[in-house]
């Protein structure tokens, strides 16, 4: 019988960084415990400065074993890239 | 220049010292290994305010004449001290009767409810002091108490959460809280009782008028006791104490025994 508390993944957003980035998991009963676990556990080095904490149940993860029919099939189609437009060349940021 | 800013200093230093020895007591101990982090970070965090107090007391205490030096500390480590001290001379070679901390900070983490009870009634105090603090007029001071304050806010938090969880928790979380509650509460009294020296600072107006924020404290207190569904002891509760004074219970001695012997027995030792 399983008498471990809940299982949270936890994403941290870096200061300069533009998306939360997944740095590991932890136990907490509740989601306000997840948040301040975080904080202790995976940001005492100044690695971000905002949280997400996610349960680990909702996450749902494609099987490794289906790479072959979801992914290569992607791997032909060029046309899919948008790689073919002529930019002027003032435009320096595209 | 007055004795008593230091004196007052050495309160606020010894509290954060005593307080994150025992809360460090509990590294590698934690029920859970999240708690052990957090609450590992929290000692540190004590430890840093201390380091910043006592570094600022030692710059006041060298700057007295050797008259006053004389009879400041009763501890024979300090009689007839001719160098400069540091931080680490305050923290390792004063006796418990030259220690200004409140009974409270000593006492023993007994289990994790009586720690977290004992930290609840701590941070909401010193949320409220350093609230006030960082407006000194001492700029030294200001500066520590706006630094600490981040840190305090986030232990208040902290420990309000456990206490909120334990009391609305189950039927023996509860009981455990309540006892830790009831047990702990005849020590938070001293922190309002003004000393010579805190009466010395409100007249200076470097510290705020600790008095008038126990009834703060009360109502801040009862907010979190009540979504704990905990019963809040008696207000006029009797208190203890002698803290300030230098009159200590029992267990700071066991505490400087063990984190002052290094540096007695191996003098002046570096890592």
């Amino acid at each position: 019988m399983n008498n471990e508390w809940p299982l949270w993944e936890i994403f941290i957003r870096s200061k300069t960084g533009l998306d939360h980035k997944h740095v590991g998991s932890l136990h907490a009963v509740d989601a306000a415990m997840a948040i301040e676990n975080a904080r202790d556990v995976y940001t005492r080095r100044m690695e971000g400065v905002s949280i997400w904490a996610v349960e680990s149940k909702y996450i749902h993860a494609s099987n490794p074993d289906d790479a072959g029919q979801l992914y290569d099939p992607a791997n032909d189609k060029v046309y899919r890239h948008p790689t073919f437009y002529d930019l002027p060349i003032e435009l320096k940021h595209m | 220049m007055s004795t008593n800013k230091i004196k007052y200093v050495l309160q606020l230093a010894d509290n954060a010292l005593i307080l994150g020895h025992r809360i460090s007591e509990w590294t590698g101990h934690g029920p859970i290994l999240e708690q052990d982090i957090a609450i590992t970070n929290t000692a540190l965090d004590h430890l840093g305010q201390a380091r910043s107090l006592y570094q600022y007391a030692a710059d006041l205490y060298n700057k007295l004449s050797t008259e006053e030096k004389q009879d400041f500390f009763a501890s024979p480590a300090f009689i007839n001290l001719e160098q400069t001290i540091t931080e680490d001379t305050l923290a390792y070679l004063r006796d418990a009767w030259d220690f200004r901390n409140s009974l409270l900070v000593e006492q023993p983490n007994a289990d994790w409810a009586y720690t977290i009870a004992r930290s609840f009634l701590y941070d909401n105090y010193s949320f409220l002091l350093y609230s006030e603090l960082k407006k000194s007029n001492d700029d030294t001071l200001a500066a520590i108490a706006e630094k600490s304050l981040k840190e305090v806010q986030y232990h208040l938090r902290w420990s309000s959460e456990w206490v909120i969880r334990l009391g609305d928790g189950t039927e023996e979380s509860k009981a455990r809280m309540q006892e830790a509650l009831d047990e702990r509460w005849a020590y938070f009294g001293e922190l309002f009782i003004a000393s010579e020296a805190d009466k010395a600072m409100l007249v200076e107006g470097t510290a705020p008028d600790i008095e008038s924020l126990r009834s703060t404290w009360d109502s801040n207190v009862a907010h979190v006791l009540d979504e704990a569904t905990l019963t809040m002891p008696a207000a006029d509760a009797w208190m203890q104490t002698g803290g300030k004074d230098g009159n200590h219970s029992e267990h700071l001695g066991y505490i400087l025994a063990e984190m002052q012997y290094m540096q007695r027995a191996y003098p002046g030792m570096e890592w």
